[in-house]
């Protein structure tokens, strides 16, 4: 046990307002404290509780609410960046698929009203389909993309942004993972700094993307990326922490609490901004150390960048390209790679431990519906939310999965292409509202031979039971028109 | 912290005493919290994490929530001290496990430090439905076998608590986590009020009273297992798995609907529906409490009871354990 004596620096700190928060209650905060007037998303782990936390804010303060889906979330955000107000969307690393149109267009346009997009990661697979990299969207649209790698940088970053937004004239991705957004730690928070509407500004050669107007942007943005990069060359946000000169660990995000858990003492680039990068930085820093290592959850965006630049750095030789880290992983690799002595391994006791999948909750009224899909032999796409889980035992209902409303086009397809069997879709309230009904509407259109089961338990049930159109409850749960799922599905005349 | 000292448990004040194996001054104390979902494993950790907050260390509580509500794995890791980076615990590095499901406490023993860990476990166990599919009399259970004992064994320091029942006796089964925080509370340095104090924030107001007789009895219940000699320690429950046990199965006709789901999915098909189109069970003997039935029925029809046997071996089959 330790004995703890308060420092100075302690008491110092209690004297300021600090409260254990999560990744995700820290950026509902910083985007609270930066003046934010209007939040949109579409629930999705592990984003979900950004926008539950905004909504717990006056609502003189900021309009806060639960998106169809993450484009409609990131058009209202867009909107009311047009209008000159502070905006923020949020949404999980898929959910970026969804709002990509939206997102590279945005791009070229920039910003009137500070706007930010926090996107969460989830390496590992806790509750998603794929492990995409967000930072390869920042690159790709080439916008800053801020990386927290605590719960007090999930404030003070998201603070930041909507700054750096409007002096940029730039969206910014504050970019999370799972291991960000649900971890709670201590932080000093501050006050709410209002930022009245700046009104909306005529000028369609930049809020109009006719390509007429679209190619000199493209100029623009290219200038902005050179801008970036200049302010990151000195920016406080990244780190130089020095320590010996074996080897140097340029790092990011979540990743950099790992790193120094493993070497307390070593020399690090901690970058809070992961795209774009400072080349100026990169090449003092690695001129500094004999070896150069890159630790970054899934792809090697850095990386690339470094050997891009001609530095030989080491990275996913030695840390996998899939799955969430942990300081297991990291000291792993870095034993691996000759850098630290391999240290006895720890082992306990391993007994074999019990397989627990989860399951349908105890009265889910989907036991029932897929009772009857099994029974009727028919061949079925499925969808995305709790019923997924009727892709195993014990009921065994659905044979494709894809992404958010693709089971009513899968449908289509596999009716068009001739299937021997009957042609099923399954497909609930929520997935149905956010990316069904296109779907639906061609599956009439084109007399598509499926049968659509809309399984309607009346919540967005997976991330926790939030609102939409069809509960009549916005997310601050004022009445609202409750949109009636058996109207969607009447026949046409 | 290292070995238990209930002795050098502060009184309150911000200063707390060190126990012996204080060398590793620098680094957290690492508590992994385990559980299934539903059973209160984020309340235990976010009150263990205000506390040591309270007190002045640095904090971590991480979790993973997403597929936790649906009877899944569940588990938050609490690091605290005078600084904490990574907000996972290394594998091999826990000071502490706490347990809330028999099998999860299993599943997580790689996690505890080999030469000091201590194992805090409910001995209550949560069958998984899948864990019966495929069966037939006499077939294994798919369920962690190892016994307390066992257990005991491989670890520096155990406690397997029939927590679960402990609470069930004070009129609250929620109340288990409760138990457990106090059998935990043993084995840090923080004090007893500090602990009730902490408590009386998280747990709903109605229930404070017996939360805090939940906690003293776990307290108590560790205090008795390391001052009583070896022969005159409480007896412990076995692990579940090998206990025999009668299966009752109560059943609600008026809210069953005859909608057929538990008689089709049943591993066993010892369900029917009668003539009142209401289900019933066929043949006690075949029925091995999997709960499959009590699980999927929409509206709550079924309750599997799994009764204490008066004779081990007579319904050892039952059980599904070959002698």
């Amino acid at each position: 046990m330790h004995t703890v004596l308060q420092t100075q620096e302690q008491a110092d700190e209690q004297a300021q307002d600090t409260r254990p928060l999560t990744g995700n209650e820290a950026i509902a905060r910083g985007a609270w404290e930066a003046g934010v007037r209007v939040a949109a998303a579409y629930p999705g782990t592990p984003s979900t509780e950004i926008l539950e936390s905004l909504a717990r804010y006056p609502v003189e303060h900021l309009y806060a609410e639960w998106s169809t889906n993450e484009k409609v979330a990131l058009d209202v955000a867009i909107g009311a960046s047009f209008a000159g107000s502070r905006a923020l969307a949020s949404m999980k690393h898929v959910g970026l698929n969804v709002a990509a149109d939206a997102f590279m267009s945005q791009a070229y346009i920039g910003v009137n009203g500070g706007l930010v997009l926090a996107v969460c990661d989830d390496p590992g697979l806790h509750s998603s389909q794929n492990e995409q990299d967000t930072r390869i969207y920042g690159q790709f649209a080439t916008v800053l993309v801020l990386e927290p790698s605590d719960a007090q940088e999930a404030l003070d970053l998201t603070r930041l942004a909507f700054d750096l937004s409007e002096q940029f004239d730039t969206m910014v991705i504050v970019r999370g993972t799972t291991r960000l957004s649900h971890t709670r730690s201590r932080v000093t928070v501050g006050e709410r700094t209002e930022h009245l509407s700046r009104g909306f500004v005529e000028n369609p050669a930049k809020n109009v993307m006719i390509p007429a107007h679209a190619r000199p942007r493209h100029f623009v943005v290219l200038d902005r990326e050179a801008r970036l990069k200049q302010y990151l060359e000195t920016a406080p946000i990244n780190r130089w922490e020095t320590g010996g000169t074996s080897f140097g660990v340029v790092t990011a995000g979540t990743c950099y609490p790992y790193v120094r858990e493993v070497l307390p003492n070593a020399s690090v680039l901690k970058l809070g901004a992961s795209w774009p990068l400072p080349e100026g930085l990169l090449r003092r820093y690695c001129e500094s150390v004999d070896r150069v290592f890159v630790v970054e959850e899934l792809e090697p965006v850095i990386e690339k960048e470094l050997r891009a630049l001609g530095i030989k750095a080491e990275g996913k030789e030695f840390f996998p390209r899939t799955g969430e880290f942990s300081p297991e992983i990291v000291r792993a690799g870095f034993e691996k790679a000759g850098a630290i002595e391999p240290r006895a391994g720890r082992v306990s006791w391993a007994p074999e431990p019990l397989a627990r999948p989860p399951v349908l909750c105890a009265g889910c009224p989907h036991t029932s519906s897929f009772m009857a899909v099994r029974a009727s032999g028919a061949r079925v796409a499925g969808d995305i939310g709790c019923y997924t889980l009727a892709c195993l035992d014990p009921l065994r209902g659905i044979d494709t999965m894809v992404s958010m409303g693709s089971s009513i086009g899968n449908a289509i397809g596999m009716a068009m292409a001739g299937d021997t069997k009957p042609v099923m879709a399954t497909i609930g309230d929520s997935t149905f509202l956010h990316g069904g009904i296109p779907a639906l509407i061609d599956a009439v259109y084109n007399q598509a031979n499926i049968t659509v089961l809309l399984l309607d338990n009346g919540i967005t049930a997976m991330t926790g039971g939030q609102d939409h159109p069809g509960t009549g409850k916005t997310l601050r749960g004022k009445e609202a028109p409750r949109s009636i799922m058996k109207r969607w599905c009447a026949p046409s005349e | 912290m290292s070995g238990p000292n209930p002795s050098n448990c502060s009184a309150g004040g911000v200063q707390l005493l060190p126990v012996a194996a204080a060398a590793k001054a620098r680094e957290p104390i690492n508590v992994l919290i385990v559980g299934v979902g539903g059973q209160g494993v984020i309340m235990v950790s976010k009150a263990l994490a205000s506390l040591a907050q309270s007190k002045g260390f640095e904090v971590k509580q991480s979790e993973v929530h997403g597929m936790a509500k649906r009877g899944g794995t569940v588990f938050s890791h609490v690091r605290f001290g005078p600084q904490v980076w990574s907000p996972t615990i290394p594998k091999g590095e826990a000071d502490i496990l706490v347990a809330l499901e028999w099998a999860e406490g299993l599943r997580w023993l790689p996690f505890l430090k080999p030469d000091s860990g201590i194992f805090i476990c409910d001995t209550k166990r949560i069958v998984p439905p899948f864990a019966c599919l495929d069966r037939h009399p006499g077939a294994l259970l798919r369920y962690s076998r190892e016994t307390p004992a066992e257990v005991k064994a491989h670890v520096v320091e155990g406690y397997a608590i029939d927590a679960t029942r402990i609470a069930e006796e004070l009129g609250n089964v929620r109340a288990a986590n409760v138990v457990l925080i106090g059998a935990l509370s043993m084995s840090l340095d923080f004090s007893a009020e500090d602990w009730e104090q902490a408590l009386s924030e998280f747990v709903p107001k109605k229930t404070i009273a017996v939360n805090l007789e939940a906690f003293r009895l776990g307290r108590r219940w560790v205090e008795r297992a390391r001052t009583a000699p070896p022969d005159a320690q409480p007896a412990e429950t076995p692990a579940p798995a090998y206990r025999p046990y009668k299966v009752r199965l109560e059943i609600t006709p008026e809210w069953c609907k005859s909608c057929d789901i538990c008689v089709k999915l049943c591993p066993e098909r010892c369900l029917r529906l009668n003539a009142e189109r209401t289900v019933e069970l066929t043949d006690a003997a075949k029925c091995t409490g999997c709960r499959l039935c009590e699980w999927l029925c929409p509206d709550f029809a079924i309750r599997v009871h799994l009764d204490a046997a008066e004779a081990p071996g007579v319904v050892a089959a039952a059980e599904g354990i070959r002698p």
